[in-house]
């Protein structure tokens, strides 16, 4: 057998660790959540809030306050620049919030300004414009396309993993039921959004769907820390950071099913005869080993994606770089422990008489 | 247990399928005698990669939708008048409703059925009048509104794609979409700000009167005759910018874009360019007889509610051409003539949304993209044989016919390559080896359990590739959701992450199985499997 990096014998204590594990997650949360409070909530990029950014590449070795200094004249409102990509590009993006003035103004003005101003050459790379009304637009699409996903994923996992399709199916018709009702209220989609996560947890709770709650609890845990952390380091949401997200969304709960499914199978090969506490820790150890691997290549290619990518795509790859390592952590230290803590009743009962 | 050879020649006959489908894809195969005889055309790829302009266009709807009614208003007035009826002005209330009124009460009968046969108009309401006026409130059906929309925006997709196609821009992509919009696309573009001023410029012309003997100083304080408008005359500066001064005009437009024919850019003495029109058959009657009915008053001509010049007739113009002058450069007369020939806008329309990628930063994506791509994917090969040996070697040969397969797969459903979707391969590349590890760990259990190689081979593969199957469906239900809502460049990442899991899942699962039992076949029960 070629290389193991966990020994086939490993026994770590996951369970045990649980405590630790949960303050951990609980700092790291609540770091994001007040970040996003005392900022009002996310940054929006321009895609959600409506506004322009130019990309300028410049010739020489310059900064930003300089670029800044040179398109001062030309009266932007909302005006930032900042170095994007790496150090050697000399890549600025100039950005502005929405206004009257057309794009093709901004541009020929920030021209003439770079040209007249910086005394080197340069070229306009990319210019985004997006209207205060396409930019709403796309917003309510993007959490359209959140609770959409929350919706279905919340059902798929309900029946998957206990086979209670009845249940899925009460799930389905509760949640469709109640999101209706909400939408009658005419409510913003964000705490549409907010209001459908609790409801599945909730639901979860009482048909005692325990996977499913766990997998749902481990999702929303690192979704809110990617978030979160994204608001902390001060970088925008955008259409590609949302599909960072739904993209991690379906990694954490792949990397969840596959932990779950074996916590499942032990419980069948040995029914009473191991407390429950005990099955989690070997399932969770016995997969170990492809949890690392898998999460391993990923981050690999994802870190190359970051490093090598361009300056684009590097929000995108730091967005997943984030999510995925958030997700490994919450396939072992979350998911399986909400598992174990409101875990399947019979088991945890025959654990107490041993 | 299907047969071996049978599974065999079916991932080949896969396999082959891929690579002719990939094989246009790279530089140098597809110009060259090999890319005549395979299918397809590659990989085509998004704006973000090779460069050019997305627009969000928005039509005024509701200045169309006025434009109509009053259009509507006029010929009301004038098969009234044909019935010797007369009514005055009618003026558009909302965008649905005009007001007219009747100047002869005892008309009341022979008005209603002209508006009930000739117009699209219902009445809505009629009041009468002191002076035996009527006045009466029509409106049009929220079908006839919806027809017009329709219409407008016909005609607005169809004056864009002509203005593009007279600008010359290959393979130009201009769809309707929801709420009045248009998208446009024009891939590879170099001088993206003057594409934007031709295809937004309404360019509605008109030929109005001059009204010389109006007070300018009272019609800037807003007292005008009726049917006169107050409007600015442009003078273009040697700096090339313009000042304006009032000019006061009639209201009704005695010629309008509609009758040009033609449009060319000439130069006249001074080597100035001006744009000529050439009106057809009808408009050059007009022409005509307007300028012998005419001579010595000035008409201007008005270009999208400014007027460009407003020289005095001479004499009666005949052969149905004018010209617009206006001290313009060569591209701007050049491009004047471009959407006047193309025929103007129903309505104004808006630049809502704005992409334009340079050509440079579009290669500069692709290359940085195939260099993590590159980078990413030898990592992963290394890893894999180091950490797993000779299997490792199998999971490197099916995870490269995967990437094989995805832009062979993206090619052939002529789904088009975008940054995200390259990103979306790199991450794929990452996640396939998923399948394999399962398979892996599981069969180093099995050998752990003391089966042999092939029992542990066939006990992995048994047991595990249900997980996987299902592991992979919660990615394809967000990939799915992404591509139902997301735009553009995000699509192309939920395109190629589905493509991604669908033949990982084939490679890893299927073909490296063939792979360990074509490895197994002739081994005896006790033979070591390097994993």
């Amino acid at each position: 057998m070629g290389l193991q990096i966990i020994k086939p014998d490993t026994k770590i204590d996951f369970v045990g660790l649980r405590k630790i594990a949960f303050i951990v997650s609980a700092i790291l949360i609540l770091c994001g959540l007040g970040s996003l409070l005392i900022k009002g909530g996310p940054k929006y990029g321009i895609d959600f809030a409506g506004g322009m950014i130019v990309q300028v590449k410049i010739d020489k070795a310059t900064d930003a306050a300089s670029v800044k200094e040179a398109v001062k004249e030309v009266n932007l409102p909302g005006l930032v620049v900042q170095s994007i990509g790496l150090e050697g590009d000399h890549e600025y993006l100039i950005r502005t919030s929405s206004s009257d003035i057309t794009s093709e103004e901004v541009r020929a003005k920030i021209n003439k300004a770079l040209t007249d101003n910086l005394g080197a050459s340069f070229e306009i790379q990319r210019l985004e414009m997006v209207g205060p009304k396409v930019g709403a637009d796309l917003r309510s699409q993007a959490l359209e396309a959140l609770f959409y996903a929350v919706l279905l994923i919340a059902v798929y996992i309900s029946g998957r993993f206990e086979q209670r399709w009845t249940a899925a199916a009460v799930m389905a018709a509760a949640l469709g039921g109640c999101v209706y009702g909400l939408g009658l209220l005419d409510l913003d989609m964000g705490w549409l959004i907010l209001a459908a996560l609790f409801i599945t947890v909730g639901l979860c709770w009482y048909l005692k769907l325990n996977y499913a709650l766990g997998a749902v609890a481990a999702l929303i845990h690192d979704v809110l820390i990617t978030v979160g952390l994204f608001s902390i380091m001060n970088k925008e949401f955008d259409l590609t950071i949302i599909a960072a997200l739904l993209t991690l969304v379906g990694y954490s709960l792949n990397d969840t099913i596959i932990v779950f499914d074996r916590i499942r199978e032990n419980v069948i090969a040995r029914q009473g005869k191991m407390p429950f506490g005990q099955i989690i820790n070997l399932s969770v150890n016995q997969t170990l080993s492809r949890t690392i691997m898998t999460s391993g290549t990923t981050l690999l290619v994802v870190l190359c994606l970051y490093i090598m990518g361009g300056s684009v795509i590097h929000d995108f790859a730091l967005a997943l770089l984030i999510g995925i390592t958030v997700g490994t952590y919450s396939s072992i230290f979350v998911a399986s422990p909400i598992l174990y803590g409101f875990g399947p009743s019979e088991l945890k009962a025959a654990e107490e008489e041993d | 247990m299907q047969s071996l050879r049978l599974r065999a020649i079916i991932a080949l006959a896969v396999v082959l399928l891929g690579l002719a489908f990939m094989l246009p894809s790279l530089p140098g195969v597809k110009d060259s005698s090999l890319g005549k005889i395979l299918p397809g055309k590659g990989v085509s790829l998004g704006l973000d990669l090779k460069g050019g302009i997305h627009l969000t266009l928005g039509v005024d709807m509701k200045t169309a939708m006025d434009n109509s009614l009053a259009r509507l208003g006029d010929d009301l007035k004038a098969s009234a008048r044909e019935q010797e009826v007369y009514i005055l002005r009618p003026t558009v209330l909302d965008e649905s409703q005009i007001e007219v009124t009747l100047i002869k009460g005892e008309q009341k009968d022979t008005f209603e059925s002209v508006i009930k046969d000739s117009t699209p108009f219902g009445i809505e309401q009629s009041t009468p009048l002191e002076g035996d006026k009527i006045k009466y409130i029509l409106s049009v059906s929220p079908k006839y509104r919806s027809e017009i929309e329709k219409l407008t925006m016909e005609q607005a997709i169809k004056t864009i794609r002509n203005r593009i196609d007279q600008f010359g821009v290959a393979e130009p992509d201009i769809r309707k979409q929801q709420d009045n919009r248009i998208q446009v696309q024009l891939p590879g573009l170099q001088d993206p700000e003057r594409a934007i001023k031709i295809i937004g410029q309404t360019a509605h012309l008109e030929f109005k009167m001059v009204d010389d003997s109006a007070d300018l100083k009272k019609a800037q304080q807003g007292i005008l005759a009726p049917g006169r408008e107050l409007s600015s005359l442009l003078h273009r500066q040697a700096n090339g910018s313009y000042t304006e001064s009032p000019i006061v005009l009639k209201k009704d437009a005695v010629l309008t874009g509609e009758y040009v024919s033609d449009a060319q850019v000439r130069l006249d003495q001074w080597n100035t360019p001006y744009v000529s029109l050439t009106f057809n058959a009808r408009g050059g009657k007009i022409f005509t007889d307007l300028t012998a009915d005419n001579v010595n008053k000035r008409m201007a001509i008005v270009l999208d509610g400014k007027v460009y010049s407003a020289p005095v007739i001479r004499e009666r113009i005949s052969g149905g051409s004018a010209s617009i002058t206006g001290n313009f450069t060569r591209e701007e007369a050049r491009d004047l003539a471009v959407v006047l020939r193309a025929g103007s806008l129903p309505a104004p329309v808006t630049i809502l949304e704005q992409r334009s990628v340079g050509p440079s930063l579009g290669q500069e994506s692709i290359d940085n993209g195939v260099m993590s791509a590159m980078v990413g994917m030898a990592l992963v090969l290394a890893f894999m044989v180091i950490y797993y040996g000779f299997s490792g070697m199998v999971a490197d040969i099916v995870l490269i016919l995967n990437i094989m397969l995805i832009m062979g797969g993206l090619a052939a459903f002529g789904a088009t390559l975008t940054l995200p979707g390259i990103a979306g391969i790199i991450l794929t590349i990452g996640m396939a080896v998923d399948a394999n590890v399962i398979i892996y760990e599981r069969i180093r259990e099995e050998l752990r359990r003391g089966l042999s190689a092939s029992q542990s081979v066939a006990e992995g593969y048994g047991r595990a590739t249900l997980t996987i199957l299902d592991a992979n469906v919660t990615t394809v239900i967000a990939a799915i959701i992404l591509y139902q809502f997301g735009t553009g460049p995000v699509r192309g990442f939920a395109v190629t992450l589905t493509l991604g899991i669908i033949t990982s899942m084939f490679t890893a699962i299927f073909v490296s199985r063939i792979l360990f039992d074509l490895y197994l076949k002739n081994r005896s029960d006790n033979a070591k499997l390097s994993i």
